[in-house]
């Protein structure tokens, strides 16, 4: 029963916490109708996400939110000097090929979503079969050595919170 | 009063962030290296202002405002997702599927070329 009334419970968790941030002000008011909202749009939604994954450390996206935080401050910086002081014919810009560990199409979108964020790369394309992420490179000397920092630094972490 | 000098800090850095990335999106020679620009260096600008904001209600008009985090939320799940149509177009419509490295597996193609003839470009 219970689960029949909130079959994601930490969706309805989240959507209570957006409609409360949205009006600003910690009121019953705000948290009753922050409920309603949790409880239908789940209810309306459940048939778009037949296998949601079980996540296996939830904890987990804590510590990968701060590294993303960091690095989107760095990638800044790193971006806004490029910009600035490398002249358009030295910049080395390519693609290049990530091969995908990620099997679940969350992780694969959160990774994807994350390298855009960070240091001097925007993915681009994904393979028909989703085995492999296309990305650009604004500056990469090393392309290697880019899709290895990407598979250690952030495919690892999210591997190991959803599979 | 610190808190006055941090706020004001915030907004220089965020101004000098913001005023880069719109450089940037000026200088940069082609389609795809201009993707980068607007996806980084305005993140921190529009970050830098959104702390600000918040520092500035919660120190000065004491007032706790969550509106910030809201506006972070959404930026971090708009901005990738329009740097990925943004891209797709482009690599569709004015990039040859042999000019791009190719997918891991043997065989594949990349999404974006699907329905596309592989000799027509």
């Amino acid at each position: 029963m219970l689960s029949k009334l909130f079959p994601h419970p930490l969706l309805t968790l989240v959507l209570t916490a957006v409609w409360v941030m949205l009006v600003n002000v910690l009121t019953l008011n705000a948290v009753v109708f922050g409920l309603i909202l949790g409880t239908i749009v789940p209810l309306v939604t459940a048939a778009y996400w037949p296998d949601r994954p079980k996540l296996r450390n939830p904890l987990g996206i804590i510590g990968y939110i701060l590294i993303v935080l960091w690095d989107i401050c760095v990638a800044n910086v790193q971006v806004a000097l490029i910009i600035l002081f490398k002249r358009n014919a030295d910049l080395q810009s390519a693609f290049i090929t990530v091969p995908l560990e990620l099997r679940r199409p969350e992780a694969i979108t959160l990774l994807a979503g994350t390298i855009t964020m960070t240091p001097g790369t925007v993915s681009a394309d994904l393979a028909e079969d989703g085995n492999s992420l296309l990305v650009h490179c604004l500056h990469a000397p090393d392309p290697a050595g880019t899709v290895h920092d990407i598979k250690s630094r952030y495919e690892r972490r999210l591997k190991e919170i959803f599979e | 009063m610190i808190l006055e000098y941090v706020i004001a800090a915030l907004l220089v850095i965020a101004g000098f962030f913001g005023l880069v990335g719109s450089f940037g999106l000026l200088k940069l020679p082609d389609q795809m290296t201009r993707l980068h620009a607007p996806t980084k260096a305005t993140t921190l600008g529009v970050g830098g202002v959104l702390i600000a904001s918040m520092l500035y209600f919660f120190g000065v008009e004491d007032a706790l405002s969550f509106h910030e985090l809201m506006i972070t939320l959404f930026l971090f799940l708009a901005a990738p997702i329009t740097a990925f149509f943004i891209a797709r177009v482009q690599l569709r419509n004015h990039v040859a599927e042999r000019d791009l490295p190719k997918p891991e597996r043997a065989g594949t193609r990349w999404a974006g070329h699907l329905g596309q003839d592989r000799s027509s470009d």
